[in-house]
């Protein structure tokens, strides 16, 4: 996910003087009119959906604004309202919770799973394969099976822990507050893990043989091979798989939605789901855009992580 | 260490460690099929084994989805939407990706920036404003609300996706290509997308399953029963009240995964290649 365009790495801010490659091909680079005219239709719809969407959203978070009412100017009112409400706090605090929980499930779990996939010598397609199938069915038809799953009645999950006799009754996943939680960041995890294992598998694949064979020559154990070649060598790709995660997993709707709209008694809300319900709802525009736009600060930082790392490995290239 | 032993080695540190990660990706999809084939009878006894089927497989469960909902009104809205904005997407993807892999101008960083942050928006970070939009263009309670704003965040990521290609394919034919007097457009067209081809392959089925999966927006945009999509039919129409049909749902859930899984078997590797392709370079 490095940042590479014609114009040279973005990182290297080239001196004016410094694109002198051979005549002809430069001049073959320098084509401006159909630069833009290519460029035209991603640039508008970027303009017209992405940015301007983005503008209202910060009028409406510092307006009243209302379903068919444009509402006027309220300055910070919003944010300061939502700092003072108790269903705001536990939304960012559930927010944390599952976005905690879920990421290191998925970094934990998805490396073990890359480092047992990259041993595969038979079945290796059928196998990955079915392990990334999660990942590709629609996730808002997946988190139906969950549901009933779980259901409180008829559920598998119940029944079998009782059959095996680990437990007498039937264990209220979705009415309690604290298993509910526990059932979406399961979901999230069932979801999100073969992302992370087939990327990491990616970047295992992509560590040159010798090096493990030189520490292994040096008399490194597996354990010392994994502290000292894997993961340093891993390092980039799972940074940047933890960081595109992040931003997905604190900003998931569908899973909650389904499973448990934001309940019971909002313990489960995340941002998206809260700013459903007080944007669309409830009507409260304003307070709904203002609690989405939470998410903001958190994509800007995972952005200039990304950034700065791409810098950094346009500068060892 | 004899060769039996080694031979049975890889059975308890490699295919036993694998056997609960592979349980837990498939049997959610197992028992989904299993659920939508099981007669209601069965279904709701909870002193039977749950997860086979003993008194018999019924169609039932698709027979009322078919019969008494609008499943197949939903099952063509996801394809019409889906297959045009894919289309309109990978078109707007190659013609960005193309400048901002070959060629250079003013503000070209910028917008490559500007590409891969929205590539990173969320799709529940824009959905009030959107929603907006949508009203004042007229488009809200059709499918068009859907295919104007998929692209959204689908052009973002064909775009990535695209540049990372078209880089790796050699300048120099192109070159020879515009000498000859060629101009850009024929370039694009006749020399460089026909070696580019599994990456446009790969940036339509990711927008295909992108669009195809969509829940929030078309939750949020379209409200029409007759109008949803597949993902949100499923979902709003099939419970009604306190009353679940389980079997019924499930059977939708199967149906309406069933075109992704298809293209999956077929194009597995290009999955993989275009899920790797954004972290691994």
């Amino acid at each position: 996910m490095q940042l590479k365009t014609a114009n040279g790495d973005v990182a290297k801010l080239a001196a004016p003087g410094e694109i002198k490659a051979g005549g002809l091909s430069e001049f073959l680079v320098r084509d401006t009119p159909v630069a833009y005219a290519f460029i035209g239709p991603a640039f508008f719809l970027l303009l017209f959906l992405v940015a301007y969407p983005f503008v209202l959203s910060l009028w409406f978070s510092l307006s009243d604004a209302r379903v068919g009412e444009t509402g006027r100017f309220i300055g910070l009112d919003n944010f300061a309202r939502l700092l003072r409400s108790s269903i705001f706090l536990q939304t960012l605090q559930n927010s944390i919770v599952f976005t905690a929980a879920a990421l290191t499930l998925k970094t934990v779990l998805g490396m073990v799973l890359a480092l047992l996939l990259f041993r595969l010598v038979r079945f290796k397609r059928l196998i990955r394969g079915a392990i990334l199938l999660p990942f590709i069915v629609p996730t808002a038809l997946s988190t139906l099976v969950w549901w009933w799953m779980f259901e409180p009645l008829y559920s598998v999950v119940n029944w079998t822990l009782k059959s095996l006799h680990l437990v007498n009754h039937d264990i209220p996943w979705l009415p309690d507050p604290y298993l509910a939680m526990f059932t979406v960041v399961l979901v999230n995890t069932w979801r999100g893990l073969p992302f992370f294992a087939i990327t990491l598998l990616a970047g295992l694949v992509a560590i040159p043989r010798e090096m493990y064979e030189a520490a292994e020559s040096d008399g490194a154990g597996p354990i010392g091979r994994f502290w000292y070649i894997t993961v340093p060598l891993l390092k980039p790709v799972l940074a940047v798989v933890i960081l595109f995660s992040a931003i997905f997993t604190l900003a998931d709707f569908n899973i909650v939605y389904v499973l448990t709209k934001g309940g019971p008694i909002n313990m489960t809300h995340l941002f998206a789901t809260y700013s459903f319900a007080l944007g669309l709802q409830s009507g409260e525009i304003g307070q709904g855009a203002a609690v989405s736009l939470f998410l903001f600060p958190i994509l800007l930082g995972v952005v200039f992580v990304q950034l700065r790392l791409a810098r950094r490995a346009a500068m060892y290239e | 260490m004899s060769s039996r032993a080694q031979r049975i080695r890889p059975l308890f540190t490699l295919y036993m460690p694998l056997a609960p990660f592979i349980f837990f990706a498939l049997f959610p999809l197992y028992f989904m099929a299993v659920t939508s084939l099981k007669k209601n009878a069965e279904l709701y006894d909870v002193t039977t084994v749950p997860f086979l089927i003993r008194r018999g497989v019924t169609f039932g469960h698709y027979q009322l989805l078919s019969q008494d909902t609008l499943f197949w009104s939903w099952f063509v809205n996801s394809l019409l939407v889906s297959v045009a904005a894919t289309v309109i997407s990978v078109v707007i993807g190659i013609l960005a990706a193309y400048p901002l892999a070959r060629l250079r101008f003013p503000g070209g960083d910028s917008f490559g920036v500007a590409i891969f942050v929205t590539y990173l928006v969320p799709p529940s970070l824009l959905f009030l404003p959107l929603s907006t939009v949508v009203n004042r263009l007229g488009l809200s309670d059709s499918l068009w609300a859907l295919v104007v704003t998929y692209p959204t965040f689908l052009v973002p990521f064909c775009t990535w996706l695209l540049l990372g290609y078209f880089r790796t394919v050699p300048k120099e034919i192109e070159e020879c290509a515009m000498l000859d007097g060629c101009n850009r457009l024929q370039t694009l067209l006749r020399i460089l997308l026909p070696v580019a081809v599994p990456g446009v392959i790969c940036s339509a089925l990711f927008a295909f399953t992108l669009s195809w999966n969509e829940f929030l927006y078309a939750l949020v945009f379209v409200s029409p029963a007759e109008l949803k999509t597949m993902t949100v039919g499923v979902f709003s129409e099939l419970i009604r009240g306190d009353i679940y049909y389980w079997g019924g749902l499930m059977a939708g859930a199967c149906v309406g995964s069933l075109p992704i899984v298809i293209a999956y078997v077929f194009f597995l590797d290009y999955y993989v290649s275009g899920l790797t392709a954004g972290a691994v370079k």
